[in-house]
């Protein structure tokens, strides 16, 4: 019997996740072992041609990471979708959107605006920004379309199954691939790791009191940390709003969470989780006082969607 | 009748780089485009960000070099709020640094651009790859390799959190510092480091120099441009990752500026084409005169080479002694072969070895203070790097809360972007004739950007000759004559 097909591909990321495999070390001769990879451009000699030969759902998992933000990457997400028994929404960016996400704050022409005509060490007279079609001496010469709105993948495609976390953790990654080789996956559409707050696994969570009070939030370069929970010390963490499985890496390095795991189930967005969480702990219930510490929050919108603006309920500035 | 190849090496599809290369009518080379259809936009939404949040994002930007960035980041924060970090978190940064340069280059030298002469350029496609390294030195050394690697990787994470990106930096300092225990295993580790840079370096002199036919592939002009360099040198225009001033050398060897970061964009400036979304940069005082070298144009590159192009030495001893026989043999100085970035990237190897230990035998290194507070009011920062792939700078613009209204970046591989399209055609220049076109240029085409370890090659990880090349030939109506693959 032939081994089951598998297919790696990135879109809108940086390469992290890509790395994150190869973090596997030893596991991933196990993986290679049990499986055929048929596509994973950065690693292996395939082409898209050869994927358009395949049979429709004769791949049986495909891990697809990074966001959608050009035509291109739009338009192979749904090739694979087309091949693919199970398709896997791998990493942050893939999953909610991630940090590119946040240029949903903006739209394409600003973006371009700035990066090609505005910088400080940009000469640009003629205020040229690159075209998906251009000619230059007569040379014809094409670029994929950079879409308004950078998009989850699942906005794109059905996606079965989410491998949270920027990167995913290694442990995290195994334990998925395990599932899927063992044929135990949970139900569709499940993110592959614990249905836990970070909190519960936070090493400092014996420090976070009943009820934190806060009067002012802090910024993480004003206080020197005291080894206590975050919240406590009045710095803004996403720990209560955000899925454990990272191992708190950042909480050991004495910085808070930022959120890279998305919410746990049930929670629609992590946003408006958090939101409800910070809002909570505020030491008073005059209106005009909340307001007056809510806006000791710098950046509350790019710090409560750090991860997961094009996913959450209002995926882009509007006007 | 004209005729486009297209040669897409990390698959056409992929579209990380890609690179087109046009022949006139009688089939020679008249231009070539390396072109990058990727772009995410942090210059624009970084904005409204908090500044401090931004060694965070920052690092997402690239997924192999987020060290870079994440340490670019957070000396514009120190730049920003005006807080001058202590001098242990100055130095446990810089020892950071370091690890991260020496695990960088040599994944470079045994999975991406090595193996074309560990192997041989003309070695079958399936054995000129790590795995070919392997085979070729033993198990031993394939071993060796990758318990390097995890190693460097663990220290990584336990100094600054994640190894894939990093999370420790703050302005004015560091969030965590070092433990007595940990500093024994590094300086312990040190010694290997240093060992194992040696090996290597004597690997490639034993292998690629002693060759003749290599040695003559290093010196053919099919990879040789003339450009002008640039790189951070310290006080004693020595060689620094870390920090010092930017100096710029002509291409005849002459220091023309030597200037603080926060002067870049008067020395600085890039030029926007419409068919790549990255932005082309150049010496402002020259001017942007087209894609062609020589000491009239204003092209420079950055990176391994550069950086030894520009300085008068390496500050270690054995890095130093390496450095001069590079130019003994190569003669001239600043070197123009392209593949010379090799050699230049191991002799970095073995500085970064020497200087990790240097700094984890300093008596601060373990002290916990590690921090000092920003008290001043934020406005304008920049900060400075030299990251695997050349100089990175970035720039900072806040309201009086620290919050981004303006952010600009000129990242490492971009510096290269116009010298890799030089290089591209210079080497199709030379191999491609009459229209003749076989799979051997494939390769050769490959080494020439090959050896500036751009970004998108390093951030897709493709191993040479695995790579995917595609050469389609259209005629002028687009109409496909050839297509020759390498599968």
């Amino acid at each position: 019997m032939s081994k089951p097909k598998a297919a790696i591909y990135w879109c809108a990321s940086c390469g992290g996740c890509e790395e994150a495999v190869v973090d596997l070390n030893e596991f991933i001769l196990d993986v290679v072992a049990a499986v055929d990879i048929v596509f994973w451009p950065v690693a292996l000699d395939f082409k898209t041609d050869d994927i358009k030969k395949l049979a429709d759902g004769e791949i049986t998992v495909s891990l697809i990471n990074g966001a959608i933000r050009t035509s291109e990457q739009e338009e192979i997400s749904k090739l694979l979708r087309q091949k693919s028994k199970f398709v896997i929404s791998f990493g942050s960016c893939s999953h909610l959107g991630g940090v590119p996400g946040l240029a949903n704050f903006f739209d394409k022409n600003s973006i371009f605006q700035r990066a090609y005509i505005e910088t400080e060490s940009t000469v640009n007279p003629k205020k040229i920004v690159p075209k998906t079609k251009s000619e230059n001496k007569g040379c014809e010469l094409e670029l994929p379309e950079f879409y308004n709105t950078v998009l989850p993948l699942n906005k794109v495609i059905e996606v079965d199954y989410y491998i949270p976390g920027c990167p995913p953790t290694p442990d995290v990654i195994k334990n998925a691939l395990i599932a899927l080789l063992e044929n135990k996956l949970p139900q569709k559409g499940s993110v592959l790791t614990l249905n836990k707050a970070l909190c519960e696994a936070c090493e400092r969570k014996d420090t976070k009191p009943d009820k934190v009070l806060i009067k002012k939030f802090n910024r993480t370069y004003e206080v020197i940390d005291n080894g206590k929970c975050f919240l406590e010390q009045g710095i803004i963490c996403l720990g209560p709003a955000t899925r454990t499985g990272c191992g708190a890496a950042c909480i050991k390095a004495n910085m808070p969470c930022r959120g890279c795991f998305g919410p746990t189930d049930n929670v629609l967005e992590s946003g408006s989780k958090i939101l409800s969480a910070i809002a909570s702990i505020i030491e008073t219930n005059d209106e005009e006082e909340v307001k007056k510490v809510i806006e000791t929050i710098p950046d509350p919108a790019g710090l409560f969607y750090r991860y997961s603006l094009p996913s959450s309920i209002i995926s882009r500035r509007l006007k | 009748m004209k005729k486009v190849i297209t040669i897409d090496p990390i698959t056409r599809l992929e579209g990380h780089g890609k690179i087109s290369i046009f022949l006139d009518d009688s089939g020679n080379v008249e231009n070539a485009f390396f072109q990058v259809p990727e772009f995410r936009g942090f210059e624009k939404f970084c904005e409204g960000r908090a500044a401090e949040e931004m060694p965070r994002i920052t690092s997402k930007i690239c997924g192999v070099c987020p060290t870079a960035h994440h340490m670019a980041s957070t000396k514009t924060l120190d730049s920003l709020f005006k807080v001058e970090p202590t001098s242990t978190a100055k130095k446990v940064r810089e020892l950071v640094y370091n690890l991260f340069m020496f695990e960088d280059h040599l994944l470079h030298f045994f999975f991406l651009g090595g193996p074309d002469f560990l192997v041989g350029p003309e070695a079958p496609k399936e054995e000129r790859n790590v795995i070919g390294v392997i085979k070729k030195f033993g198990v031993e050394i394939g071993k060796k390799v990758i318990q390097m690697r995890k190693d460097t990787r663990k220290v990584m994470a336990e100094l600054m959190g994640r190894p894939t990106d990093p999370i420790f930096g703050m302005p004015g300092g560091i969030s965590k510092g070092i433990t007595n225990e940990l500093k024994n295993f590094i300086l312990k580790f040190s010694d290997e480091m240093i060992e194992f840079a040696k090996f290597v370096i004597k690997t490639f002199h034993s292998v690629v120099l002693e060759n003749e036919s290599y040695k003559k592939m290093i010196l053919n002009d099919a990879y040789k441009i003339v450009t002008h360099y640039m790189g951070l040198v310290d006080e004693n225009n020595f060689v620094n990752f870390y920090d010092g001033k930017i100096r710029v050398v002509s291409s005849k060897g002459k220091e023309i500026a030597k200037f603080p970061v926060e002067k870049y964009y008067d020395y600085i400036a890039e030029n926007v084409e419409e068919w790549s979304y990255i932005k082309f940069p150049y010496l402002k005082s020259i001017g942007w005169k087209g894609f062609i070298d020589g000491d009239d144009s204003g092209i420079y590159r950055v990176a391994p080479l550069a950086r030894l192009n520009v300085a008068d030495g390496m500050a270690t001893e054995l890095a130093n002694q390496e450095y001069k026989k590079m130019f003994d043999i190569l003669e001239h100085k600043p070197v123009h072969h392209t593949l010379a970035y090799h050699w230049a990237r191991l002799i970095e190897v073995l500085y970064a070895a020497e200087r990790v230990k240097e700094l984890i035998s300093d008596k601060e290194i373990t002290s916990d203070n590690i921090r000092n507070i920003p008290k001043n009011i934020p406005d304008e920062g920049i900060g400075v790097v030299e990251a695997p792939r050349g100089t990175l700078i970035h720039h900072y613009k806040t309201d009086e809360n620290g919050i981004l209204k303006k952010v600009n970046l000129i990242v490492a591989t971009v510096n290269n972007s116009a010298a890799i399209c030089l290089s591209i055609k210079k080497a199709a220049e030379s191999l491609i004739k009459n229209g003749q076109v076989s799979d051997g240029i494939l390769n050769k085409v490959e080494m020439a950007f090959r050896a500036y370890d751009p970004c998108f090659a390093c951030a897709t990880h493709s191993f040479p000759g695995e790579m995917p090349l595609i050469v389609e030939i259209y005629d002028k109506k687009k109409n496909l004559i050839k297509t020759i693959k390498r599968l």
